[in-house]
C-alpha cells in the first residue's frame, strides 16, 4: 500500500495557513533566502536533479524548460504561472492557492532568480473571487516583508509580480494562447516554433510553468533533490496531488508519490459510493481518454498511463457509477469543447460543432449505428490538425468510450433514445437511497 | 456620464501594473464592469483612448470572454456548472430547477435586478460537486432545495454566504474590482480549506498515528 506523502498540503488543516504568519511558521520563505544566495545556474540544476516535471498535464521536466531560457542576451526574460486550471475534472490548483498562496509567491522568486528574469505573472482564471482575493494579498504582503519588489532578501536583484485574472475561456490553459491573453488579444494560441523559451511574452524569453510546478520548488531547494526523487518511479519522480471526485464516499484531494494506483486511493477514500460498482473514469481530466475497472492497478504515473492508452493529465481522477449513461457524459464534454474552441483553427472549430449535433441525436434517439463511425471519422480527421490540442482532447472521450461502452451507444439507438435515468446518477438520489 | 478623477486614476495605476500597457486591458475591462455592472460602450471607448488601440480592438477582446457582459448582469449572478460531473451529480436538476423557481432562461435576470441565472463550464471545485457560484465565489455540495433557499435569500437581501469565501457574499460590481486587482480587505476572511480538501492529510495524520 503506497502511503500518502503531503507536503504542498502538510499545513493546509491549520485556520491561517493561507497567511504570512502562518506560512512561516514551517520554515516559509528560508528556501528562497537560500536559493538567492546560490549561482542561479546552480540553481537550474538542483531543480534538474529533482526530475521535477511538468504538473499541468503534459509532464516536460521542469528543470529543463528552464535551461532553455539564453543567458547573456541582454533580453528581458518573463516568468509566466498558469494558474487558469480549467481542464474539467481538474480541481487541485484552486485548493493549494485558497490554503496556501504564499508557497507559489516563494516558487516563483526562486523560478525568476533562477531564469533570471525581472517580471513575473500569474494568470488566474476569472471565475475564483476568493482565490483571487488570497493571491493578491500574499503578493501584496511579501511586497512588505521585501521578497519581492526592489533589492529582494537584500540580494541585489529585482522582481516585480502582477497578478492577471483572466474572465473566462478555457483556452487561455494553453500556454500560447495565455500568452496572447496577458498581451491583451483575444486568447488564440500560436503556431510553434518558436517556443515560449526563445520567443513567449512581448517575444521575450519566457517560462510558463503550472502552479503545482512550481509550488513544488521550495520543498526540492529546502529538502535537496535526492528527498524529492526518492518518491515516485523511476522517470516520474514526486509527490503529486490527486483530485479524487465523482460517485466516491469521499472526494478530496490526496497528495501522493507519482506511481499510487486508482485502487489504492479508492480504498482510502472508501470507494465507489454504497451500492454501486464503478463503470469508468477520467486519469487526468476530459482530455485524457477514458479507463475502466480494467486499469485500476495501472500506476498513475506519466509513462505508467501512458503505456494504458492515456495520459496522465492533471490527475483529476472523475469516477462515474453504472448509473452514468456514458453518451451523456461524453455529449456534455464535447459540448464543453465546442464552446470553449476559439475558432481560429477549422479542423476544429467545424469539427467539434459536427461532434455534439451527431451526440445530441444519439442521445436524444435520432442516431442510426452509422453515426458511431462517423464520429470515428471525425476525431481522425480533427487529431493533430489544429495549432493546440484543444481539438485532440475533445476526441479523447469520444474514441475511448465507443472502444469501452460501442454496445451502450448501440444500445441509444434501438431503444430510439437514452435506456438511462439521470435522476439515480445525482448526489441527491444516493443520499435517499442512503437514508 | 463622465468617469470622475478617482476612476481615471485607477485606470492609471492598473496600467502602471505592466511592462506594456495593452496588457491592461483585461484588468481595465474588469474594472469598468465594477462600475456599471456591465462594459458599456463609455468603458470600451475610455480604455481605447488610454491605450491608445481602436474601440473595434478593444470589442474585440470583450467580446472573446465569457465574463465581461455587455448588458447588465443582477446584483447577484449565479451560475450552475454544468459540465458533465457537476451536470451528472445534480447541477442539471439544480438548473432546472432555478430557471423554473425565478421563471429565467439561460442569461437571464430577475425584474427586480436581483438575480441573473447562468449555466457555466467546470469551476475547478470538482470535488465538491454539484457546484454553484454567485459572483464568482464558491457554493459547494448543493441541493436543488439550497440553490432555491439561496437565490430567494438574495431577493430578500440578505444572501447566504459563501462555503469557502467572505463573511458576507459581495455584489456582482465589489467582486468584479476584485477581478481587476483591487484589493477588498476580504482575503482573510473564511476558511482555509474545505473538508475535501483536507481529506487526504487527515487521513495520513491518522495513518501516521496507528
Amino acid at each position: 500500500m503506497t502511503a500518502l506523502t503531503p507536503v504542498l498540503s502538510a499545513h493546509w488543516d491549520e485556520e491561517d495557513s493561507f497567511t504570512m504568519a502562518g506560512y512561516k511558521r514551517h520554515g516559509g520563505y528560508k528556501a528562497a533566502a537560500k536559493a538567492l544566495k546560490m549561482e542561479p545556474d546552480a540553481v537550474i540544476q538542483l531543480v534538474k536533479d529533482s526530475g521535477l516535471r511538468g504538473r499541468g498535464g503534459a509532464g516536460f521536466p521542469t528543470g529543463m524548460k528552464w535551461g532553455f531560457i539564453p543567458q547573456g542576451d541582454n533580453k528581458d526574460h518573463y516568468l509566466v504561472v498558469n494558474a487558469d486550471e480549467s481542464e474539467p475534472g481538474t480541481c487541485k490548483d484552486m485548493p493549494l492557492l485558497l490554503a496556501n498562496p504564499h508557497v507559489l509567491v516563494e516558487g516563483i522568486i526562486i523560478a525568476s532568480y533562477a531564469i533570471r528574469a525581472k517580471y513575473a505573472f500569474i494568470y488566474i482564471r476569472g471565475e475564483v473571487a476568493h482565490v483571487a482575493r488570497r493571491l493578491q494579498q500574499a503578493i501584496e504582503d511579501a511586497y512588505a516583508a521585501g521578497y519581492l519588489g526592489k533589492n529582494v532578501f537584500k540580494s541585489g536583484q529585482d522582481l516585480e509580480l502582477v497578478l492577471h485574472v483572466g474572465a473566462g475561456a478555457y483556452i487561455c490553459g494553453e500556454e500560447t494562447a495565455l500568452l496572447d491573453s496577458l498581451e491583451g488579444y483575444r486568447g488564440q494560441p500560436r503556431l510553434r516554433p518558436p517556443f515560449p523559451a526563445i520567443a513567449g511574452l512581448y517575444a521575450r524569453p519566457t517560462v510558463v510553468n503550472n502552479v503545482e510546478s512550481i509550488s513544488s520548488v521550495p520543498a526540492i531547494i529546502a529538502n535537496g533533490p535526492e528527498w524529492f526523487s526518492a518518491m515516485g518511479t523511476e522517470k516520474s519522480k514526486g509527490m503529486t496531488l490527486y483530485s479524487l471526485s465523482g460517485h466516491v464516499a469521499n472526494p478530496g484531494q490526496f497528495e501522493a508519490p507519482l506511481g499510487i494506483t486508482l485502487r489504492e486511493i479508492l480504498e482510502l477514500a472508501g470507494g465507489v459510493r454504497e451500492g454501486h460498482q464503478l463503470k469508468f473514469w477520467t486519469p487526468g481530466g476530459s482530455s485524457t481518454p477514458i479507463f475502466t475497472a480494467d486499469q485500476l492497478d495501472t500506476p498513475l504515473d506519466y509513462e505508467g498511463v501512458a503505456a494504458a492508452g492515456s495520459m496522465l493529465g492533471t490527475k483529476a481522477l472523475q469516477i462515474f457509477d453504472e448509473t452514468t449513461c456514458v453518451v451523456r457524459a461524453v455529449l456534455r464534454w464535447t459540448e464543453f469543447y465546442k464552446h470553449e474552441s476559439c475558432g481560429k483553427c477549422t479542423p476544429c472549430r467545424e469539427g467539434t460543432w459536427w461532434l455534439v449535433q451527431i451526440l445530441r441525436d444519439l442521445e436524444n434517439g435520432k442516431g442510426t449505428a452509422a453515426d458511431l463511425d462517423k464520429l470515428l471519422d471525425l476525431c481522425e480527421n480533427i487529431l493533430g490538425r489544429s495549432f493546440c490540442a484543444l481539438g485532440d482532447g475533445a476526441t479523447s472521450s469520444i474514441s475511448s468510450s465507443i472502444k469501452h461502452f460501442r454496445d451502450e451507444y448501440i444500445a441509444h439507438v434501438t431503444n430510439a433514445g437514452c435506456p438511462f435515468d439521470s435522476h439515480a446518477s445525482t448526489l441527491f438520489a444516493s443520499a435517499k437511497a442512503g437514508a | 456620464m463622465a468617469y470622475s478623477e478617482q476612476e481615471l486614476s485607477v485606470m492609471d495605476s492598473i496600467i502602471a501594473r505592466y511592462p506594456r500597457s495593452r496588457s491592461a486591458i483585461m484588468p481595465l475591462l474588469h474594472y469598468v464592469q465594477s462600475l456599471a455592472g456591465f462594459v458599456t460602450n463609455e468603458g470600451i471607448e475610455e480604455i481605447s483612448a488610454k491605450l491608445s488601440i481602436t474601440t473595434a480592438e478593444v470589442s474585440a477582446v470583450a467580446t472573446f470572454y465569457t465574463q465581461y457582459k455587455r448588458k447588465p448582469m443582477g446584483e447577484y449572478h449565479v451560475g450552475v456548472c454544468t459540465n458533465t460531473l457537476c451536470a451528472i451529480m445534480g447541477g442539471d436538476e439544480i438548473l432546472e430547477g432555478l430557471k423554473e423557481h425565478l421563471g429565467l432562461e439561460n442569461d437571464g435576470v430577475t425584474a427586480d435586478g436581483k438575480v441573473s441565472l447562468e449555466h457555466l463550464e467546470c469551476n475547478a471545485a470538482c470535488d465538491y460537486a454539484p457546484v454553484v457560484m454567485a459572483n464568482w465565489e464558491f457554493y459547494d455540495n448543493q441541493t436543488v432545495q439550497s440553490a432555491k433557499d439561496l437565490v430567494d435569500s438574495m431577493r430578500a437581501g440578505k444572501p447566504i454566504p459563501p462555503t469557502r469565501g467572505p463573511n458576507v457574499l459581495p455584489t456582482w460590481k465589489e467582486n468584479s474590482a476584485v477581478l481587476a486587482g483591487l484589493n477588498d480587505g476580504h482575503a482573510n476572511e473564511g476558511v482555509q480549506a474545505g473538508a475535501p480538501s483536507l481529506l487526504g492529510l487527515r487521513l495520513s495524520k491518522k495513518g501516521s498515528k496507528k
